[in-house]
């Protein structure tokens, strides 16, 4: 098998990476299979389902469909990358507190299709937020808790008083954490 | 509940409270660890070669070629691995690699393990496979009719069958005849239920290991990691105690990975073969093919009622489309009848259900496995025998009640019952008395009820010893460490013991660890179907937890000079019940407790009781310690000029047991009536016919054309939780994954019957079968809504039967 393989200089939440990739890979490929950040799913590796979702300058992208010499030197922002040192975006927590996670396998595409969203509207309506993830195929939860979720995470980051959500930051930044025991109910 | 020493704690703190799943944030961060994610040193990829053809003998394969590609590092076929395997031990009819026969578009006939995907690609192009065609048969009535004058499919299973015929059930309770004929309504009606598959988000994945003298390690995205552990063995000749499965998180399932697949025994022998790691991962058409997805149903029901809506007799034969291989068929074939005898009184049933293999993909188990066809076809026949004897359908339904504590015509034992309330729940909720039959034309409501299993009471082979089992230990740090061999498929079994780990020991749930998925550290749990695993494991897990808690009890009971019972383990505390002023630090109790009895570790198990159904030849099937039920009410919108049903909202209530972690029940609920949704209206796992392409191809084997509810399709969904504390269940709690999604279907026929008087008795309710529908009706004149039941029939309550069984 005759496989060309160039260098690429990908940038993957903010560290740079100069990785020899076969030529014809997928983005999803180069982070799952070379920089071996396997946070980002693939589920169907034909645009149909959203579970590569990755955030790519700034906007929710399907990395099984970009060819990974598109993101050459761009910012590539992963499930990984959203949580920041001191610990996970509000989105992340709330999808952990309202159960929006069940299998997990949709989960870091949907949340890179969230974090979009509320960086540019924290304050997003549930209609907003359902055509926001209408590229997101979830076969666990009927989307129910994924909005509730979606919502107490545009709220928290709202609360924040950031004019915008952002990522790559923590929850704790955002200085909206609550303070009870992990074990306790969300909205309790 | 009666107190006894080793019983649960009768005052919980965290169960029934909203909690986090111990993974998490795992995986909303990215950490969590699937199939796929997992990598070693120097893996090898692996490809299965599938056959073209629905149906034919192989002739010959010469993979000489593949093997000589640089970078092939393997090739096998179906003679490296001649043994049969099935996941009923009486059925096996599956090789692993086709031997000499192929049976549908997507059977595997060889495999290949290469340095990377694109060679074990290429080299799948230079295996040479000679067929030679046989007829096939794709409709299962031709199945059932056929003659012997072209192949069956496969051998006679019983003399007297034709080789089509995976099984025949043949059930008869009461006097079937004689209550037909007692009817003063009998309503007849063909139903037909379309096939619809599981698309998990995560592909099929497995990878091998072998460590070249005599031990197999495979990490598979499986819901049955016991079941795929003993057939790995018997197919590849390793004992058992050599056989590892490993089950990293599982990205979904519904039944669509419960049991082996080609792809598990391919990598172990090509890791056999190769001595180096293989992995394969399915392509998402792949994951079509492998399918075992939900029978097409044929049915036929006549159901008799008495003019007061009394239910006389029920009458249904059913065929069911099997697919290529067994799979669970036989269970499916029990189950299609099996499973109707409640929540309703029948005094008389009977169902006669063939099953019968065709040249597609495997059918099996899927969400609701057998039962959600029969429940869609017998919620309709209730809709039109409420018509027909002018009562609301919701008080058709209370005056058929079966109750609590009681037997089902087919003699399963009922215990708790939460029906009634599940009916008044989705009854007030949707507002339900100022909307049948009253809203505009174009806009309907309807109801459905079902019931379902906590479990099936019996193993997949035959055996006495428990069903679940966990392993519990607890060390100086106030560290709890559990061992469960559950399948985490995402509904939170691996939550489940932490909490009852926390609740028992009283310590805070982020102290108990959970290690899982590892046939070589884990005690055995038989896996995550029939809707077993929190009422299984969760019993196992407050066995194991209380046996630690009395030892805790009793040495810090020794230590202060009081009652065990006054010993308190909670919030971190052990606390003197008589003067709470008295306490100690978890931990401090924990090292009390080892001082004095040593290492401190507790096994603990569940297996069902052996007296819950009838004596009868397949009356062990549909057993369960204990059944859910459901109720749904979906409201639509129909457009008659398009035939297009939007589903405007789905109340579900639904009767757990007890919520032990309500979030996650309500998710349970909130996915089941999804997915039932998605069924109704959208979902079809269809072949081509010669017009159309090739016979036997799959229609549309893509997320795209295989169209699933995106968040922009589904109905806003509204869960009513009920609680009828079973008394068997842990802390009552029975199952909440698979019942919820029964009357969803049913409920939206009769809804779109209440918005268009259209009876919709063929699924999927797509806009052109319902635009057909329609176009009938206005032809027939009478496209118009039904005439609504009588004005205030009298209610029938019966209190006694209503309430909790507290």
């Amino acid at each position: 098998m005759t496989t060309t393989t160039e260098i690429v200089r990908l940038k993957v939440n903010g560290d740079v990476h100069e990785v020899g990739v076969p030529t014809h890979f997928t983005l999803l490929e180069s982070l799952r299979y070379v920089i071996r950040l396997t946070g980002s799913k693939q589920g169907c590796d034909k645009g149909d389902c959203g579970a590569c979702t990755v955030i790519l300058d700034g906007e929710p992208t399907l990395a099984c469909l970009t060819p990974v010499w598109e993101a050459e030197d761009r910012e590539v922002v992963t499930v990984e990358g959203l949580a920041g040192p001191e610990g996970p975006h509000p989105l992340q927590d709330e999808f952990d507190l309202n159960g929006a996670a069940q299998c997990g396998f949709c989960t870091p595409g949907i949340l890179c299709s969230a974090a979009v969203l509320l960086d540019r509207n924290p304050a997003a309506s549930r209609s907003e937020i359902q055509e926001a993830l209408a590229g997101n195929l979830c076969r666990c939860t009927g989307y129910a808790k994924i909005y509730d979720a979606v919502e107490a995470a545009g709220v928290r980051l709202s609360a924040s008083g950031s004019p915008a959500g952002g990522y790559g930051r923590s929850a704790t930044e955002s200085g909206a954490v609550p303070d009870e025991s992990k074990s306790e109910a969300p909205n309790a | 509940m009666p107190e006894k020493v080793g019983k649960h704690k009768s005052d919980q703190k965290l169960i029934g409270t909203n909690m986090r799943k111990i993974e998490g944030l795992a995986k909303s961060t990215g950490r969590a660890v699937y199939t796929d994610d997992v990598t070693f040193p120097g893996m090898l990829h692996g490809k299965i070669l599938r056959s073209p053809l629905p149906h034919a003998r192989i002739v010959s394969i010469d993979v000489s070629r593949a093997e000589a590609l640089e970078g092939v590092h393997g090739v096998i076929t179906g003679k490296d691995m001649p043994v049969t395997y099935g996941i009923i031990p009486w059925t096996p009819d599956e090789y692993p690699l086709c031997v000499d026969r192929v049976r549908y578009i997507g059977d595997g006939v060889a495999a290949v393990a290469a340095v990377d995907e694109d060679t074990a690609l290429q080299a799948l192009d230079l295996i040479d496979v000679e067929y030679e065609e046989l007829p096939a048969f794709f409709d299962p009535r031709d199945s059932a009719a056929a003659d012997g004058s072209t192949p069956y499919v496969h051998d006679a299973k019983k003399e007297g069958w034709n080789g089509n015929i995976t099984k025949i059930v043949q059930l008869e309770f009461g006097e079937v005849d004689e209550g037909i004929e007692r009817a003063d309504v009998v309503v007849e009606g063909d139903y037909f239920f379309e096939g619809t598959t599981h698309t998990p988000i995560e592909p099929h994945c497995a990878i091998g290991q072998w460590d070249g003298v005599g031990k197999l390690t495979v990490w598979s995205a499986t819901q049955v990691p016991h079941y795929l552990h003993r057939e790995l063995a018997r197919v590849l000749e390793v004992d058992q105690a050599n056989v590892r499965v490993l089950q990293p998180l599982v990205g979904g399932a519904f039944g669509g990975k419960s049991e082996p697949f080609d792809l598990e025994f391919c990598v172990a022998k090509l890791a056999m073969n190769t001595g180096r790691p293989v992995k394969i991962l399915y392509t998402r058409e792949e994951v079509f093919y492998a399918h075992r997805g939900r029978h097409p149903f044929h049915m036929h029901y006549r159901t008799g009622a008495t003019a007061d809506g009394m239910l006389t007799s029920v009458d249904a034969k059913i065929l069911l489309d099997g697919g290529a291989y067994a799979s669970f068929g036989l269970v499916t074939t029990y189950y299609s009848g099996q499973l109707l005898c409640a929540p309703y009184d029948m005094p008389a049933y009977r169902f006669d259900s063939t099953r019968v293999y065709t040249n597609k993909p495997a059918c099996g188990p899927k969400r609701g496995h057998g039962s959600v066809q029969p429940r869609f076809a017998f919620e309709v026949q209730i809709d039109k025998l409420a018509e027909q004897t002018s009562l609301d359908p919701m008080e058709f339904r209370r005056r058929n009640f079966i109750g609590r504590n009681t037997r089902t015509v087919n003699e399963m034992r009922i215990t708790s019952n939460g029906f009634l309330e599940c009916l008044s729940a989705v009854e007030g909720a949707s507002g339900w008395e100022d909307k049948f039959r009253k809203m505009p034309f174009g806009r309907g409501i309807g109801v459905a009820g079902s019931t379902y299993i906590s479990g099936t009471n019996y193993p997949i082979y035959p055996n006495d010893m428990p069903q679940s089992a966990v392993q519990m230990q607890i060390d100086r740090s106030g560290r709890v460490a559990v061992f469960s061999g559950a399948s985490e498929i995402g509904q939170g079994c691996d939550s489940v013991v932490a909490y009852i780990a926390a609740e028992e020991l009283g310590v805070p749930l982020e102290w108990v660890r959970v290690m899982r998925g590892d046939t070589d550290f884990t005690p055995v749990d038989l896996g995550a179907y029939s809707s077993r695993v929190t009422f299984m494991l969760g019993n196992a897990a407050i066995d194991a937890a209380t046996k630690l808690r009395c030892k805790v009890q009793e040495a810090v009971a020794g230590h202060w000079e009081v009652a065990p019972d006054e010993v308190l383990l909670a919030g971190g505390l052990a606390v003197w019940s008589e003067d709470t002023s008295r306490q100690i630090p978890i931990a401090e109790a924990f090292n009390i407790a080892e001082a004095q009895f040593g290492a401190l570790g507790a096994t603990g198990s569940y297996n069902t009781p052996k007296d819950v159904h009838g004596k009868y030849r397949g009356g062990t099937i549909g057993a369960s310690p204990a059944y859910s039920f459901t109720a749904h009410v979906a409201e639509v919108d129909v457009d008659v000029e398009t035939g297009v049903v939007e589903v405007v909202k789905i109340w579900v209530a639904h009767d757990c047991g007890r919520a032990l972690n309500p979030i996650l029940v309500e998710g349970q609920m909130e996915g089941s009536a999804y997915m039932g949704f998605g069924e109704a209206l959208m979902e079809e796992q269809v072949y081509k016919d010669a017009d159309h392409g090739r016979a036997g191809l799959h229609n549309a084997p893509s997320l795209l054309d295989y169209r699933i509810p995106t968040s922009l399709d589904t109905p806003e969904l509204e869960a009513l939780i009920v609680e009828s504390m079973d008394p068997e269940g842990p802390y009552g709690a029975k199952e909440a994954g698979e019942g919820p999604l029964h009357p969803s279907i049913p409920a939206i026929a009769n809804a779109i019957y209440d918005a268009i008087g259209v009876r919709m008795d063929r699924l999927p309710f797509t806009a052109p079968n319902v635009w057909r529908g329609i176009e009938a009706a206005r032809e027939a004149g009478h496209l118009a809504k039904p005439a609504g039941p009588d004005a205030d029939p009298p209610r029938n309550e019966r209190p006694g039967d209503v309430g909790s069984a507290n």
